[in-house]
């Protein structure tokens, strides 16, 4: 159904031949997009197709390098967000930005409180505005109340109730559902349909399927930041719109050697930690790549912390080449030959401020000391060894890890774990903003390794990544795994219809 | 929870739901807490002494609590931003003597006062400055701060020495003057003390205040200016930091080049122990007030009972460690409460 009538056909929001440059990295190609007044519409996109840098443009977070944004049919440009939202449009985060200590009321409307006499704040109209929002939007909160503590979906709302305050007339919602059960997904749609209604526009971002295709009447299709499609979705299935999100040709990018699998190397049984994963099990065999799949949030990376003994889990059991682990604690986790290289490594994987060498000398602190004092020499040749193994791009090995481009400092990160020779190594988005030749380095990496007989655990959320490097592919959905897909069936849809909760391949 | 949508409704007065009061309730109790604790630890004391609450006793007790409660309100002020000013106990050393050459040259009592002030303003000017632009943290800026402002005191002041009889009589008058047990100096704390915490309640920037302490990156998203909000607490820090030696020299009529040192620690302690929270975001000036009652207290009350003033600097220190566990503690229930209740509701 349409809710765009003959009378009115102008887009309220519109983008023109967008463009959009980080270096040498082309986010945005000749976007367009037009957002009528009335319609919920639908940006679709796989992780990195550009749907972040389309909607900080619109919300005047990035300034785009060509092409406009049409207001009303008039070009406008937004200088910062302050711009946008004087425009009337309203950005929703996944995780919305609240003042904890604040009550809801002050939460809306900070900054532009009701005045009374001498410019004081009139707090009782202030709270009556408030409540008035509440009830439009149909939800019981209490104005009074602080913001600390408030649910993720009612922190949403308090950001919907902002945007309704400065009569937003266009609404972008990033992954508002990433975080919410399934009952207030119900009562966000409602309020959504209720926005409809009145006349907003609405962007809405949302990696579930079937939720695009419950709300929205229009999707827009992004993939490598070039605009795809941007159609009704009336008479499209799903499939249709998973094959306008991905459909890439599989390159050389994936150097993958077959190994025969050996004995079981890592082996994870029925792991919960409450209210994070769920009854996860699986096994790694020595010279296997396991790819895990899933959306970002599916519990992925807190299951593999909690392998690693960085979190404690609450039930299950995790055997290393026959050995029970015990529950948080990394230090063994090590001395049984698992090895961690985390998902971000600028906070998580290096020491940015210490040297090449000292970073890579970091897992090495227990063998190469000398009557309990730090053996230098040791230390420098264990480092060098692996720098050039990696062949890590670097002046001098003394030099500060934050000197180095994204991809070597990758490459330190694994350098650094490599070096213990780990019989099993999970690697959490191992080329996550890395330039594409590192990339193929890293895959050849990870392959030959497999070739030696480490058990590698890959999680990614490049699905070319994990198709083209993984032996097997197991799949996680909100907490749980739901599919284990063998090379030969892994496809683009199949994954993406495990990971987005549809019936599992 | 349902959804309705068309039909408006008259929208009624919402009562306040239980979580509210929970919380309401929560923090009127922590200053609550503290006055309650004041007040048990003044009696206490009378009963041990009964010549404790005379009216010179009560006197003393407000004009030894006077000079921190203006300082504490100031500090409060940054504290809430996020921020700290350890600079406090320089500015109010170098203010005092400033205010007491003036005076000693012969000038008029009300110009010096303004002169401390500005002289305040000034130092928190240049804190503020140091803060909001340098994007360095507070703590180690205000350290620095605190050393320069006491090294020009030291390098001005010598080896000199301001005492009473270098003083006009009527100001060291006021300085301990008053309406029977209430001095005038604590009728001035108390003026401030209330404008600012009528303005931190009542306007715009005041809330600014503690929406920037409280989240800086939504308080840069909703528009608050966040530069100029930083460099007015710490100003304000800084004037009545200023005030405050003024009222010293009138207070003690005796300055050097030493007075203050140290006074920082003393006031944040106070600020602390008022529960403002080290975080930012969160406590009033009243508490911050109460706080620096209830330390200065323990100065008086110890005496009274006639135990070692030795001991002074130790129960500070349990207070404040005190005071920092409560908060957890108390922070910590009411998030838990309050996520029941959000499971009730939802």
């Amino acid at each position: 159904m349409t809710h765009r009538s003959a009378k009115d056909p102008a887009p309220v929001l519109a983008l023109r031949g967008i463009s959009k440059s980080f270096g040498a990295v082309r986010a945005l190609r000749d976007v367009s997009l037009d957002l009528f007044p009335g319609e919920v519409h639908a940006l679709a996109g796989e992780n990195g197709a550009g749907k972040s840098t389309l909607i900080k443009t619109l919300a005047g977070v990035h300034r785009p390098d060509g092409g406009q944004v049409l207001l009303d049919g008039e070009p406008v440009t937004f200088h910062g967000p302050a711009d946008a939202r004087d425009a009337g449009i309203a950005v929703i985060y996944q995780e919305p930005t609240l003042f904890p200590d604040l009550s809801i009321a002050e939460n809306i409307f900070m900054g532009r409180q009701p005045r009374r006499a001498l410019g004081r704040i009139d707090h009782r109209a202030t709270r009556t505005a408030t409540a008035a929002l509440m009830h439009r939007l149909g939800v019981e909160l209490d104005p009074d109340r602080p913001a600390r503590g408030l649910s993720i979906a009612d922190q949403q709302i308090v950001e919907i109730a902002k945007a309704l305050s400065f009569d937003a007339r266009v609404l972008i919602m990033d992954e508002p559902t990433a975080a919410l059960t399934g009952s207030e997904v119900a009562r966000l749609f409602g309020v959504v349909r209720a926005l409809r209604e009145q006349g907003a526009a609405v962007l809405f971002i949302s990696h579930r399927l079937e939720e695009i295709f419950r709300i929205c009447e229009r999707v827009t299709t992004l993939r490598d930041g070039a605009l795809i499609a941007s159609e009704p979705l009336a008479g499209m299935t799903e499939e249709d719109l998973v094959r306008r999100m991905v459909g890439r040709d599989l390159d050389e990018l994936y150097p993958k050697q077959h190994v025969e699998a050996g004995e079981v190397a890592l082996s994870v049984r029925r792991l919960t930690r409450e209210g994070v994963f769920t009854d996860v099990s699986f096994e790694v065999r020595c010279g296997e790549i396991v790819g895990m799949a899933g959306l970002v949030g599916a519990g992925r990376t807190e299951v593999a912390r909690a392998v690693f003994g960085v979190d404690r889990w609450d039930a299950g059991e995790v055997e290393v080449a026959g050995r029970a682990l015990v529950n948080g604690a990394p230090s063994t986790a090590m001395a049984a030959g698992l090895a961690l290289v985390p998902e971000d490594r600028r906070a998580q994987g290096l020491v940015m401020g210490m040297s090449i060498e000292r970073n890579i000398g970091l897992t090495g602190l227990r063998t190469t000391r000398r009557a309990g004092l730090m053996d230098r020499g040791a230390e420098r040749s264990r480092s060098l060894d692996w720098a050039v193994r990696l062949q890590v791009k670097y002046a001098r090995i003394a030099d500060a890890v934050s000197t180095l481009s994204g991809g070597n400092q990758q490459k330190v990160v694994l350098a650094k774990w490599l070096a213990t020779g780990p019989a099993v190594l999970i690697v959490d988005e191992p080329t996550r903003g890395i330039d594409v030749g590192t990339k193929a380095e890293v895959h050849r990496l990870l392959s030959a390794l497999a070739a030696d007989g480490v058990a590698v655990l890959m999680i990614s959320s490049d699905l070319p990544e994990i198709l083209g490097m993984a032996d097997r592919v197991l799949v996680m959905h909100e907490g749980r795994l739901t599919a284990e897909i063998p090379r030969s069936d892994a496809t683009e849809e199949t994954v993406m219809a495990a990971a987005t909760g549809r019936a599992a391949a | 929870m349902t959804v309705t949508t068309t039909e408006p409704a008259p929208v009624a007065p919402i009562p306040a739901s239980s979580s509210t009061r929970l919380v309401d309730r929560v923090f009127k109790m922590r200053e609550l807490a503290i006055f309650v604790l004041l007040l048990a630890m003044l009696a206490l004391t009378q009963l041990g002494n009964s010549a404790f609450l005379s009216e010179q006793g009560i006197k003393d007790l407000l004009l030894n609590a006077t000079i921190l409660v203006l300082v504490a309100t100031g500090q409060a002020l940054v504290v809430i931003t996020r921020n700290v000013d350890l600079s406090v106990g320089s500015t109010l050393g170098i203010s005092a003597f400033a205010a007491g050459t003036y005076l000693q040259g012969g000038g008029h009592p009300v110009v010096a006062v303004v002169l401390a002030v500005l002289l305040g303003v000034g130092f928190g000017l240049l804190n503020g400055l140091l803060v909001s632009l340098g994007q360095v943290p507070a703590l180690v800026v205000t350290l620095g701060t605190l050393y320069i402002i006491r090294g020009i005191d030291s390098i001005w002041v010598g080896s000199r020495q301001i005492t009473a009889a270098d003083l006009p009589d009527g100001f060291v008058d006021f300085g301990s003057g008053g309406i029977s047990a209430v001095p005038w100096l604590a009728l001035i704390a108390l003026a401030v003390l209330v404008s600012t915490a009528y303005y931190l309640k009542h306007f715009g920037s005041g809330r600014e205040l503690y929406a920037l302490g409280s989240n800086p990156e939504a308080a840069r998203l909703a528009g608050v200016p966040v530069r100029r909000r930083i460099l007015l607490a710490y100003t304000f820090c800084g004037a009545l930091a200023g005030l405050a030696g003024a009222l010293y020299l009138a207070r003690f009529g005796n300055v050097d080049s030493g007075t203050g040192s140290g006074y920082e620690l003393t006031v944040v302690s106070a600020v602390v122990v008022g529960g403002v929270v080290f975080t930012g975001g969160s406590g009033t000036v009243y508490g911050a007030a109460l706080g620096a009652l209830l330390l200065t207290s323990v100065n008086s009350v110890l005496p009274a009972l006639g135990v070692s003033s030795v001991w002074v600097l130790a129960i500070n220190g349990i207070l404040l460690i005190l005071a920092i566990a409560v908060d957890r503690v108390v922070a910590l229930r009411v998030a838990s409460a309050l996520k029941k209740r959000n499971a009730r509701h939802g």
